[in-house]
Parts: C-alpha cells; structure tokens; sequence
C-alpha cells in the first residue's frame, strides 16, 4: 500500500524582488516569489534561488581579522577595483557596498565622495548594487540619497531603513527608482511595523527586501532562524506586510564571533582561523538558507565557494 | 474572519427604493463601500416588498457585478430567486440559506453542487428556532450528513446557529456562543461558522456596542464567519483585534492598517 504524504497549501506567495536590469547594468538578480516553505519543492514553487553578495567596502574595514583580509590585500584602497576583483576573480553576481567610511568615527568621509564610490563601483562593473549607510542616522540621511541619485536608473537595493529612521531613505528610493531594505533587531512584530510605514509613504512592497537582522553561530543564529521561520509561516499564510525576501548580513554577523576570527595563537586547540573563519561563515550562511534567506551578504571567498555548493544540491529537485 | 457585507438588503429603505427606481448608483456605492471596508462577500436581499423577486435579485447581481469582483452570498427564502441569482454569477457565490427541513435540503444542496456555490445552513426547522444548543447541534449535524452526501465540500458550507436579539431572547445569546464551540466538535476538521450578527442589537439602545462585544465573544469559540456592518469601523476593528488576540496575526503597532492592507 502507498503511502500518501500530506501536502501543504499556502494561500499566499513570497514577493519577488529584481536587483538592476536597467541603466547600465549587465545583469540583474531576482529573489523570492516562493510558495512553500524552503525547498520544499513538492509543496509549492521555487521559481529563484538564493544569491549571495560579495560585501567590499569604501574604506579599507578596520575589525577584519588578517585571514579575512588576506584575499582582498591589494584592492582595499580602491572599491572599484575591490569591485572588479569580486566580479572577475570570485565570479561574484551579486556586489553589496558598505559606505563604512563616511561614518564619524570611521573616516567621516564626505557625501560628495561616498557618491563618488558608488559611481567608480558601478563604472566597474555590470553586476546589480546593494548600497549600505555607515549606520549613523544623521550622516546616512546625508549621503544616502546622494547616492540614490548618483545611481539613479541602476535599480539598486539601498539599506537600511529602520522603525527610527526610514523616511528620508524612503523617500530617496522613491524618487530614484531603487529598492529599500527594511530593517529590525531580530524582532518579528517590529519588521512588520517598518514594512508598513515604508509602504504608508507609498513604496511598492515588491520593492521591499527585509532585514530581520542575525545572529552567528553560537550567537543567536537558533533565535532568528525562528523568527525567519515565523515570519515566513506568516507570509504564506496571507501576510503581505511579511512577505519580502530576507537578506542577511552573514559577514558582518559570522567575522564578529571570536570563534570565527580568534588566532590559532590565541586558541591552540581550536585549529587554524584559515580553515575555521570560512567555515563558521558558511555554517552561519546555511543556516539561515534554511530559514528561508534569499539574498546573502558574505564576505570570505572560500565560504561563498563552500555555501554556492550548498545552494546548487539544495535548488536540485528532488 | 469572513465579513459578509450586509448593507444590500431591500429591507433598508435606501436599498429598497434603489431597486424599485432601478437606481444602480445607490447600490453599487454600497458594494464597493462594503469591499473596502473588508468584506470578502456581499450579501444579496430583494427584500421583503419586491414585487418581482426574481427580476430584482437578477438586477441587483448584474448591478454589484459591475463593479467589484466581491463573491455575492444570494440571501433569499425562496429558491427559484437564488437559482436565477446563480445563473448571473462571475465569481464564487454563497446560497444564504437552508434550514434542516428535508425538503430544502434536497433542493439546496444538489443546487450548491451544480453552481459550486457555498451554503450557509440555519440550524432550525419549519417548526421554528431551537430553545438551546443540544437542538441547535443535532439540526446541524443533520445539515453536514446531508451536505456530505450530496458531495459537497467542508469548506463550503457555514452553520449559522440563528442569534435572536437579546432584548427579545436573552437566554439565546449564550446558547448560540455555546452552539457554535459545540459545533466545532461535530467533525473535523470543524465546521465552519457564520452568524446574522446584527439581530443581537435588534430593537436595542446601543447597538454598536452589543454587535462588537457579541462579535468578539463568538470568534473566540470559533465563528468563521458573520453578516455584519463593514462601514461600522468599531466593529471591524474590535474583530481585527480579536484575530490579534486569538494569534490569526502577527503583531506590530499599526495591526489594525496591517491588517487591512491583506
């Protein structure tokens, strides 16, 4: 006798969200649109896989451990070529520019400059752009719609907005035709706020990428790996104000773990960072794959090597 | 929650003299007001003084159908006036209603089948409405045999436990919420609730108030659906709220704009 399975059925799908395409890029990315839980492929559909985005930065970063460094050596002074290297040598789809430097405490570089990157890195390369704020609300409200307009027509993806401090980033996205990312601290109830009061101001919610913010491993990956599940739940079930792709900062969350990037010096028994930082990113990466992730903002080239594997067996049906 | 709009009903003195003036501009306000207000149905009455029944429910269908894709719930005694209803119909529909007697049940159901239409079943007879829950049960564990015998589906049918207004009744108000958490026991999964929610305020001071707070009461023993007021703002609110509470959805500041933007 065959055993039938139970099957889901959702009422709702996940918005589907397209990275350039236009202006002058070369290629484009689309993530989501998903019917089912993830990788399900009996339930529902998949129509995109997930992508990663190489994270370069407009300043040379100051808490990257050597092992992290180590690849990029040559290009940290010049985010073009930073951007090339991505593109050419690790075959990068996807580039997301951090304007680390324009923040006070980081360089205090000028709104003229950071647009200024922004241009270079796009001149550079065809590939879609993910633009960062330094995360200091007054400086972010000045440079980023700057930089909106510098990459007008580009069909960016700029970040983040946040419940605080979403208007003046909103609005530039508005005017220039760019994607927003909507930011909350690991927190379900307030990433459906900030969703709402971006769509309030008239912002297409197929526009929108959430950022539920991370925990690494050992971290709290556990605890917003369920908040991704909840939300996602959610989102099939009918909640538009949930239903965005997810980009995580695996990066920036997995490098901040001593685990990750403490020397073998440091911790004899914990075997060489070499080995060990790609591979708490990746563990990091997977994790939240499953969670439903759509875009993956990672750093190391061996745990893109290692997490690319793992999208290509998970996206093969059956 | 299933908000069936109920402002289109020819027992309304806008409404009834709407269509016997064929004026379609009152009618189809009150249809688009009623979707964007949340109801995900528009109940549909001739009313009580329609000459012609059938021509009106006919009129009344094409009218709304003009300018909304809102199912329409055909909300008449007789079935000859829901069975030409029907016919017209573009999207989904729901018959409103039988009751347990048998002779309905034979013409009702093979006609929800026919025209893939949902079914609200009263939980009564010709004899009259029940005196309590143990009879409002056994009338509704009679609709849902029959209803599984002539194949329809557990998602379209909508026991509707007959509230009385509490001024006139009062015993009944608790008998009702008790019948619909009784109904949810008869299969599973559970049927499907709905109530004529503005009853209970018939004839009373504060009506508003007495639909809300019965509203509230009833979705947490498991109503699924109810005839109501959408315009009446309170009262959509006080239900998106019971939803919150009952975890139907996630929370965030702005619930209630959340919650309307589905």
């Amino acid at each position: 006798m065959s055993v039938e399975l139970l099957k889901e059925k959702w009422s709702n799908t996940i918005n589907t969200l397209t990275i350039g395409g236009t202006g002058t890029r070369t290629s484009k990315v689309t993530v989501g649109g998903e019917s089912t839980l993830p990788y399900l492929f009996n339930e529902g559909d998949i129509p995109n896989k997930p992508v990663i985005a190489m994270e370069i930065f407009d300043a040379e970063p100051v808490d990257w451990p050597e092992v992290l460094k180590e690849p990029f050596k040559d290009v940290f002074k010049n985010s073009a070529e930073w951007a090339k290297k991505c593109v050419n040598e690790y075959k990068a789809e996807l580039l997301c520019l951090k304007l680390q430097g324009t923040h006070p405490d980081f360089g205090n570089a000028s709104t003229d400059k950071a647009a200024e990157v922004v241009k270079s890195v796009l001149e550079a390369v065809g590939v879609p752009l993910i633009v960062l704020g330094c995360g200091n609300d007054d400086k972010d409200n000045e440079v980023l719609p700057k930089c909106c307009e510098a990459a007008k027509g580009e069909n960016c993806l700029f970040g983040d907005a946040t419940e605080k401090n979403y208007k003046t980033l909103t609005a530039a996205c508005l005017a220039d035709g760019h994607n927003i990312i909507g930011e909350s601290p690991i927190d379900i109830n307030i990433a459906k706020q900030v969703n709402i009061l971006i769509s309030d101001m008239g912002f297409d919610i197929n526009k929108i990428a959430m950022n539920p913010t991370i925990g690494a491993l050992g971290y709290g990956m556990e605890y917003a790996y369920s908040i991704m599940e909840r939300a996602r739940l959610a989102a099939l079930m009918g909640d538009k104000m949930l239903s965005m792709p997810f980009i995580c900062f695996v990066g920036n969350e997995a490098w901040r773990a001593k685990e990750a990037k403490g020397p073998q010096a440091e911790h004899p028994e914990w075997g060489t960072e070499k080995e060990r930082g790609p591979v708490w990113e990746a563990t990091t990466a997977v994790s939240v794959l499953l969670a439903g992730a759509g875009i993956l903002v990672m750093r190391h080239p061996k745990a893109i090597e290692i997490v690319r594997g793992t999208i290509e067996r998970l996206m093969k049906k059956g | 929650m299933l908000v069936i709009g109920e402002l289109i009903n020819g027992m309304f003195k806008n409404v009834g003299k709407a269509i016997a003036n064929k004026d379609k501009s009152v009618i189809q306000k009150l249809a688009k007001e009623q979707a964007e207000a949340g109801a995900g149905m528009l109940d549909v009455n001739v009313g009580p003084a329609a000459a012609d029944a059938v021509g009106a429910m006919k009129w009344l269908v094409e009218t709304i159908q003009e300018v909304t894709d809102t199912p329409l719930c055909l909300d008449s005694t007789k079935p000859n006036v829901i069975e030409e209803g029907l016919k017209l119909i573009k999207n989904k529909a729901m018959i409103n209603s039988t009751t347990a007697d048998k002779e309905k049940l034979d013409v009702l159901l093979p006609m929800a089948k026919q025209y893939g239409a949902g079914l609200i079943g009263l939980t009564m007879d010709k004899k009259g409405i029940p005196r309590d829950r143990h009879q409002r049960s056994e009338f509704a564990a009679v609709i849902i045999s029959a209803s599984m015998e002539a194949g329809l589906g557990h998602e379209d049918i909508y026991l509707d436990p007959i509230i009385l207004p509490v001024n006139v009744a009062q015993p009944q108000s608790l008998e009702v919420l008790e019948a619909i958490r009784e109904f949810s026991l008869l299969s599973d999964p559970p049927p499907k609730t709905v109530v004529g929610l503005s009853n209970v305020s018939q004839g009373t001071e504060n009506r508003s108030l007495i639909n809300r707070t019965f509203l509230v009461m009833a979705l947490a023993l498991g109503l699924k659906g109810a005839i109501m007021d959408p315009l009446d703002k309170e009262l959509m609110d006080a239900a998106i709220c019971a939803e919150l509470i009952l975890n139907k959805h996630i929370y965030c500041a702005s619930f209630l704009d959340a919650y309307r933007k589905k």
